[in-house]
């Protein structure tokens, strides 16, 4: 769909900005462009609409070639989405949406009804928000906008430049699922520049990794987990989300939550009538604050049960094996291969967060939900 | 002095009063309006070339700090007396304020909607017509109402160089030493520069797009 050959930009100032770039995106897929700043991405895109023209190779739209088409025409069938999002303050919701289809001379009917239609695929009602003037909307809501302008006159590509990033973190995410969902339903061809990998993970087909004007590595984003180039690309993506994605989970995400807990100074009683309830044969131990002091296995408080003096605190044994919340699945998976214990309590900070079991651990390997209570 | 006087020198003198004010309103319009015509394609020209914008202007800026009354002066033996030169003069005091503002308020036009209207495929002419001239509008109308409000006081030095207006009336009353005819001259002439400066902010707000609001 579209096709850089060979493409090269040097700008006046002799900064080299791209070196022969070679790149295809393909119709209906969604590519992230990502590196960090001054990598060529921005570049990259706005030679598409021809907003930069390249000093060298060709670029290919829809197989022509973009140097042969007058940029006004080209640019009206190429949506763009900008980070500032743009939308003209001066005009109302209605008339920023129909703008390109007024451009391209189409009928009042049909941009109109192409109006109401985009407004409802992003969930605003176009009765209240037709009329409205942009310093009217949230962030979130302006770009919204921003987007469905740019799809207002069905471009077969769309351009996206950092579009979220100046959005706060929940409306970000929010937008996110929506363009994952409206990609599904629309399928264009939309080139993405963005320079936050979770991001890239989260929407793209595949990734673009640039960086000195050069396309480091382009896969989609399993592979580029799985398998980073070099040290860039590793570092650019951050050790964390690889331990996270080559070892699958973290302890949070293989522990269950919901554990039978006795807190150090109650008395035996109380323990022996909190296992029943919860058909348990061990309690987790902890103090005021939530941390984790021990266990209470019955066999010992059955032991120490005639005695009334005794508290939980005197009968408990200490846990030697427990993880903190952020241990990849590997290390625990060792410990139960080593120590072979019944649980591994999790901690956050010192405090007692959830318990993993073999079971639960294959739960979460697999992805399934973690039980709400747990029978150990 | 009397306002007794002073209503019965109105009275009396009417007539002259009304023509007065129209060769005012004749002088400082035509001026206006001419200054309109060269100062906002000017400014909306040296928006486009900024290295030259900052030139352009301060050559407005010189002819404005020019004493209005040296002016004319200056002008009398180039070309002659009457209404021509009067205008000539006045429109030159009217360049600045139309000019600066129609620069200030398209170069202070968000660089990002310059930049969404264009990669959306508006042509240049599109980008002038329907985001730079209206956002700029409110900042255009504000530069207007300052040159008129100038050239509405300015003008009353026309008669000087035998353009008429509300000077000739103040210029009688000094030199018959008549306070009641000065203010005669000078009240109405106030009274249209204030007059117009409230009808021209009626327009700015008018003229102020409503999502600016």
């Amino acid at each position: 769909m579209i096709e850089f050959k060979k493409v090269g930009k040097t700008f006046k100032d002799g900064f080299e900005a791209l070196k022969n770039i070679n790149l295809h995106v393909h119709k209906g897929e969604l590519l992230t462009l990502i590196g960090p700043s001054g990598c060529g991405k921005t570049t990259t895109m706005m030679m598409i609409n021809r907003l930069l023209e390249p000093t060298s190779g060709e670029i290919h739209v829809n197989g022509k070639n973009i140097k042969d088409q007058n940029p006004v025409d080209l640019r009206r069938n190429i949506g763009y989405v900008i980070q500032q999002i743009g939308l003209f303050p001066h005009m109302t919701i209605e008339e920023n949406v129909a703008l390109v289809p007024k451009l391209k001379k189409w009928s009042k009917d049909k941009y109109m009804k192409r109006v109401d239609e985009l407004l409802k695929l992003v969930g605003l009602e176009p009765e209240v928000f037709k009329k409205r003037y942009p310093s009217e909307l949230s962030g979130g809501q302006q770009q919204r906008i921003g987007v469905i302008r740019a799809l207002a006159a069905e471009p077969p590509v769309v351009l996206m430049d950092e579009p979220f990033s100046a959005l706060d973190p929940i409306s970000r995410e929010q937008l996110q699922d929506e363009l994952v969902t409206l990609q599904d339903n629309i399928q264009k061809t939309i080139v993405f520049v963005t320079h936050d990998m979770d991001e890239a993970l989260k929407i793209a087909d595949r990734i673009a990794i640039m960086q000195g004007g050069e396309i480091i590595q382009l896969d989609t984003p399993d592979q580029i987990l799985r398998h980073p180039k070099n040290t860039f690309v590793e570092e650019f993506i951050g050790e964390e989300r690889l331990n996270k994605h080559s070892n699958g989970k973290t302890a949070e995400s293989l522990m269950f939550e919901r554990i039978a807990t006795v807190k150090a100074n109650r008395g035996l009683a109380e323990a022996l009538q909190v296992m029943k309830e919860t058909t348990v044969n061990s309690l987790m131990v902890t103090n005021r604050d939530g941390e984790l002091e021990g266990v209470l296995y019955l066999h010992d408080l059955e032991q120490h049960y005639p005695d009334e003096t005794k508290k939980v605190i005197d009968i408990m044994t200490s846990v030697k094996t427990k993880v903190a919340i952020d241990t990849p699945y590997a290390e625990v998976a060792e410990i139960f291969a080593k120590e072979n214990p019944a649980t591994i309590p999790v901690l956050d900070n010192g405090r007692l967060v959830g318990l993993i079991t073999r079971s639960s651990m294959m739960r979460g390997l697999a992805g399934m939900k973690q039980q709400s209570e747990e029978r150990v | 002095m009397d306002w007794g006087d002073f209503i019965d020198t109105v009275r009396d003198d009417w007539p002259e009063i009304l023509i007065a004010v129209q060769e005012h309103l004749y002088l400082s319009f035509i001026s206006i309006l001419i200054g309109i015509l060269i100062s906002v394609p000017a400014g909306i020209i040296i928006s486009r070339l900024k290295k030259i914008a900052e030139f352009v202007i301060g050559i407005t800026a010189v002819f404005q700090t020019i004493p209005s009354l040296a002016l004319f002066g200056f002008l009398l033996p180039v070309l002659g007396i009457g209404t021509t030169p009067a205008i000539i003069a006045l429109t030159v005091y009217a360049l600045l304020p139309i000019l600066r503002n129609t620069y200030t308020g398209i170069i202070g036009v968000d660089e990002s909607l310059i930049q969404a209207g264009k990669g959306m495929g508006m042509t240049s002419n599109q980008i002038l017509w329907k985001i730079e001239l209206p956002l700029a509008l409110p900042i255009i109308m504000a530069g207007i109402r300052t040159a008129t409000v100038l050239t509405i006081g300015v003008a009353t030095l026309a008669t000087f160089i035998a353009a008429g207006g509300l000077g000739d009336i103040i210029y009688r009353g000094l030199s018959t030493i008549n306070n009641e005819l000065v203010l005669a001259g000078a009240i109405p002439a106030a009274l249209l520069a204030i007059l117009f400066d409230a009808i021209l902010r009626g327009i700015e707000k008018m003229v102020t797009p409503k999502g600016l609001k």
